[in-house]
């Protein structure tokens, strides 16, 4: 049975970036503040850690840069949506093309190269388990810190002062303004924050997943957890179930065509988004809890009175 | 602010035409589909432009297109090309056909060269290279290495080219073992590095312990020698990826092709209508070192590579039957290439569907 | 430490509203001289292949409007989706689908031909985008399911199926078994307008005439009334007695149809067949343009011919100049940054504090 094993450990890798970039845009969106530039960011998270992790030698530092390479390109988007009111969905996409090719301008002289990649965690006696050992014992850091990010942002949210100030700011930044709260400020951090999240799962892709550099290495994964953060109805947890759900879906499909069933692979593709269309009509039935959990003035811009 | 912007312009006109009169080298333009750096594909025909630039030097000026999506945009980038003074035009994947015909239409006193297309005209050729014959011996050479008797295979898209690999390393691994069996994983994608590994880990977790691919990355080298199992590089020597997993590559080297066609062009010698489908032998592809199997394995594959290279050898030989049973080629025959670049079916023994 | 400080006007600056997109492109020029400076290419022949090159010969102005046409028509229709809050972000789906119904007819029925055949295949292409548009639509108003995702995710399986398509199916039987259906008979392409001059297609006009009959519909009707109601309070809307439900409906209708309008005529008009791919993401880049063109019909035609004159110029950049195609994208991303910026002087002042003097001023 350590196909099983296995088959899991492929699953939480795959879920791993997605969960990551995903939790971040949560707090971002939570914050009253849509970023449709996940995917731009994510690339160039990846691209600087890959980058980073080779001069160095040392993958840490990788991460490390990873993690300011997607903080710093949501600064500019902080500066515009936020410092400027401009128009957030335009703002984000645009993110998105400039994250490519700039991604692309720094990663030049990177293709092709072995990258440095992050050890997984090995405990002795506890990681050689049999069936569970690896999964709980033996994988990457980054995937442990995917866990306790999403712990954290849940205790965050839920638990504590900011985070109630967090979410009041995104169901109403008026009111907010009103109390005093400096709502600006902190949407400025919520979207760092949602970069660093989205360098930290770029990092992870060329890094952990696949340790190389290779142009546009993302192929889509930042509009799936764009994605994700709204079939999770901005709850961690649910987002959490949602990218390992994607995940399962996306590995599973490549086992049935391993096993030659002679479904057309196009078919199988498709499953991973359709599943989670079908899983997310079923859940959002309840109006109260969806309605209850969405930010309202996701994608407003904000400009305080004076 | 208008005469500001007009003045503007009309100097700047004249600073580029000045510095586009300086040059009167002949001009070899590629387009190309993905980045120049996809590690795969595009790269390839990169590095063939490279070589041409350090082998034909100052003869020759190169330029290139890279990112240009299959439709409208090439057919504009290819016009582009054309009114800028190149003298012969590289179209770098298939879906360029009918824009590199219709552009070619107009421009007759230019040079088209389509690589892996089926059409021509008075002005433009085909070129592509013959991959089935390495496909071949690395298929025999997992035949010999592989424990499980189960390769897996990661496939792009169903086209003929890739159709054309699976069949051709398939019957490379029959001819070694007989019960040799093949799992095939559409990914429907060139170039998706994680996906690809991916599909690698699902193949190997499901008992094969070869894995060769026809996508564009290097990451199911990379899983494979996680794992500790058998691979084969594709496009490049990817041995750095995988010291101990890699057994060889099939590398393309479309360089020298480039270097003969450039240099007929400008000799006055270069024909239109023409296909041409070059292999081992005239230096198209070939193959990586090869590494970590022991020697009887190595002897046999570069004893496949030199019959195949004189002739001797054509890995589409029969007796092969189709998928279904049926005879393809009978005792001797060799199948005619247009067959090959057209192949839309499975020979005996793939375990696998095609779309219909 | 220096701050941007916002002061919202009293009304929206009409010389602002003018003057922005010549403040952003003077910003771009200074910003794209110093870019190509940086990376060792003359900035001026740079900024000149880039802004002026592909409109100094007419194929390229052709060009140019191919490029434009399919990014006009989805944007317009998104413009009526984004105004009365409709967050379609399938449109790219909307359009596969578009191109796929609209093809039915010459490649599963190739004699029929005649004088009906165009104006029936752009017909079923809206149907084909209007309908797969129904879906999120549907879904939303009946389930409750938030738009986004669905529509989002409805892009990719649009995508599969077309690439099964155009492998299995609907596969040209003299294709030497390559991907891509039968290329379309003459009497199956949309003609084009100047075909001594360029390859540009009747596709343009259906993309003006959208633009302005949704900029009336928008501007001078009930509809339009109702529309924008709904977008900026669905509770007045409400109370006027509109439905929320309907309108989701006619705004995922509306831009579901016009995206499949450019998908056929992408298809009829520049391609010639159904292949496995049309679309190198107009769906993604048009939601740009309606932003560009402030969700403003007419707006809207001047952003999509300004943001295909992007993808154009950096093509002609890359083989004057050798401007790598990198390059080219971070440039244009500078440029929409600029004119996304330039945009709030049309609504605000702007004002730049330093931080020491706000503080004291606030404290006062």
């Amino acid at each position: 049975m350590e196909i099983a094993q296995n088959i899991l450990l492929t699953i939480a890798t795959a879920a791993t970036p997605l969960l990551i970039a995903a939790i971040g845009e949560l707090i971002v969106e939570r914050s009253g503040v849509l970023n449709l530039g996940v995917e731009g960011m994510m690339v160039i998270g990846a691209v600087c850690g890959f980058a980073a992790a080779i001069l160095t030698g040392n993958a840490w530092i990788g991460v490390a840069a990873g993690i300011a390479g997607g903080a710093l390109l949501s600064l500019l988007f902080g500066f515009l949506t936020l410092s400027l009111a401009t128009n957030q969905v335009a703002t984000g996409l645009s993110l998105t093309l400039l994250g490519i090719g700039l991604s692309g301008l720094i990663g030049e002289g990177f293709v092709g190269k072995a990258g440095v990649r992050l050890p997984t965690l090995d405990i002795p006696v506890l990681t050689d388990i049999p069936l569970v050992g690896r999964l709980i014992f033996g994988q990457d850091p980054i995937f442990y810190m995917s866990i306790a990010l999403t712990a954290g942002v849940m205790w965050f949210l839920f638990r504590t002062r900011a985070g109630l100030t967090l979410r009041s700011i995104g169901d109403n930044h008026k009111s907010a303004h009103a109390l005093g709260i400096p709502v600006i400020r902190y949407r400025y951090l919520a979207v760092m924050f949602g970069g660093a999240c989205a360098g930290l799962a770029g990092a992870h892709l060329s890094i952990v997943y696949t340790p190389q550099w290779v142009e546009n290495m993302t192929a889509g994964r930042g509009w799936i957890a764009l994605a994700l953060v709204v079939f999770g109805s901005w709850r961690p947890w649910r987002v959490l179930a949602g990218a390992y759900l994607f995940g399962a879906v996306t590995i599973g499909q490549l086992h049935a065509q391993a096993l030659g069933f002679g479904i057309p692979s196009q078919l199988l593709s498709s499953l991973p988004y359709l599943a989670t269309i079908v899983v997310l009509v079923l859940i959002s039935r309840d109006r109260r809890l969806t309605t209850m959990n969405t930010p309202a003035s996701l994608g407003q811009p904000f400009v305080p009175d004076r | 602010m208008k005469k500001l912007v007009l003045g503007l312009a009309s100097a700047l006109a004249i600073m580029v035409a000045t510095s586009a009169s300086a040059q009167d080298k002949y001009k070899a333009c590629f387009i190309y589909l993905g980045p120049k750096t996809d590690g795969g594909w595009t790269q390839a025909h990169d590095i063939g432009r490279q070589y041409v630039e350090e082998k034909l030097g100052d003869k020759v000026e190169t330029a290139y297109l890279e990112n240009v999506p299959e439709g409208p945009d090439s057919q504009r980038a290819i016009e582009r090309f054309a009114r800028s003074g190149c003298g012969i035009i590289f179209t770098t994947s298939f879906g360029y056909m009918d824009p590199t015909l219709a552009v070619a239409e107009k421009f007759p006193d230019v040079k088209f060269e389509h690589a892996t297309g089926f059409k021509t005209a008075p002005n433009v050729t085909t070129y592509n290279s013959r991959f089935y014959q390495g496909r071949y011996i690395i298929g025999k050479i997992a035949g010999k290495m592989s424990k499980t008797g189960v390769a897996g295979y990661i496939a792009s898209f169903p086209i003929p080219e890739v159709v054309m690999g699976i069949n051709g390393f398939l019957l490379g691994a029959r001819s070694v073992n007989p019960d040799f069996k093949l799992k095939v994983v559409w990914v429907n994608t060139w170039h998706d590095a994680g996906k690809e590994a991916d599909a690698a880990k699902a193949l190997i977790d499901q008992g094969v312990d070869i894995i060769t691919q026809h996508t564009d990355s290097a990451a199911p080298m990379q899983i494979a020698e996680e794992r500790g199992i058998h691979a084969f590089g594709q496009a490049f020597d990817q041995i750095e990826a995988g010291p101990n997993a890699q057994l060889t590559a099939i590398m393309d080297t479309w360089g020298p092709y480039y270097v003969k066609k450039i240099q007929a062009a400008m000799d006055g010698t270069w024909k239109g209508g023409e296909q041409s489908w070059d292999g081992l032998a005239e230096g198209i592809l070939a193959m990586a070192p090869y590494t970590n199997m022991p020697d009887d394995v190595k002897a046999m594959a570069e004893d496949t590579e030199a019959k195949i290279e004189s002739g001797e050898l054509h890995p589409f030989t029969g007796p092969v039957n189709k998928q279904d049973g049926t005879v393809w080629l009978k005792e001797g025959e060799v199948s005619d290439d247009g067959t090959l670049l057209g192949m839309d079916f499975y020979v005996e023994g793939v375990d696998d569907k095609l779309p219909q | 430490m220096i701050r941007v400080e916002l002061i919202r006007r009293p009304q929206q600056s009409a010389l602002f509203s003018a003057l922005s997109p010549f403040i952003a492109f003077a910003l771009t020029l200074i910003a794209g001289a110093i870019l190509f400076w940086l990376i060792g290419k003359p900035p001026l022949p740079a900024l000149y292949s880039y802004f002026i090159e592909p409109l100094t010969e007419i194929w390229s102005v052709h060009e140019l409007i191919i490029k434009a046409t399919p990014l006009i028509l989805i944007a317009v229709g998104l413009s009526v989706c984004y105004i009365s809050n409709n967050w379609n972000i399938g449109a790219e789906g909307q359009f596969i689908f578009g191109g796929i119904v609209g093809s039915l007819l010459p490649i599963l029925v190739p004699g029929f031909g005649g004088p009906l055949l165009l104006p029936l295949m752009m017909i079923m292409g809206m149907i084909g985008g209007a309908a797969y548009a129904a879906i999120p639509a549907f879904l939303k108003t009946r389930f409750n399911t938030n738009e986004i995702l669905t529509s989002l995710m409805l892009v990719y399986v649009a995508q599969l199926f077309l690439d099964w398509l155009a492998r299995g199916v609907f596969r040209d039987p003299n294709g030497s078994g390559f991907p891509g259906s039968i290329r379309f008979p003459a009497v199956a392409r949309l003609p084009e307008i100047a075909p001594s001059q360029g390859g540009a297609h009747l596709g343009i006009v259906f993309a003006i005439v959208a633009a302005l009959v949704v900029w009336f519909m928008l501007r001078s009707t009930l509809k339009g009334f109702e529309v924008r109601l709904i977008g900026t309070s669905p509770r007045a809307g409400r109370f006027a007695g509109f439905s929320a439900s309907k309108m989701a409906f006619f705004a995922f209708l509306t831009s579901g149809a016009l995206a499949g309008l450019a998908g056929i005529t992408e298809v009829s008009g520049a391609i010639g067949q159904l292949r496995e791919t049309i679309s190198p993401g107009y769906g993604f880049t048009a939601i740009i343009v309606a932003f560009l063109g402030r969700l403003n019909p007419i707006g809207i035609v001047a952003a999509g011919l300004v943001l295909a004159l992007t993808y154009l110029g950096g093509e002609a950049a890359q083989i004057s100049l050798g401007v790598s195609d990198k390059v080219a994208r971070v440039f244009q991303g500078m440029l929409l940054f600029f004119v996304l910026g330039c945009d709030t002087l049309i609504h605000y002042r702007i004002r730049l504090v330093r931080r020491a003097i706000a503080s004291a001023l606030e404290k006062s």
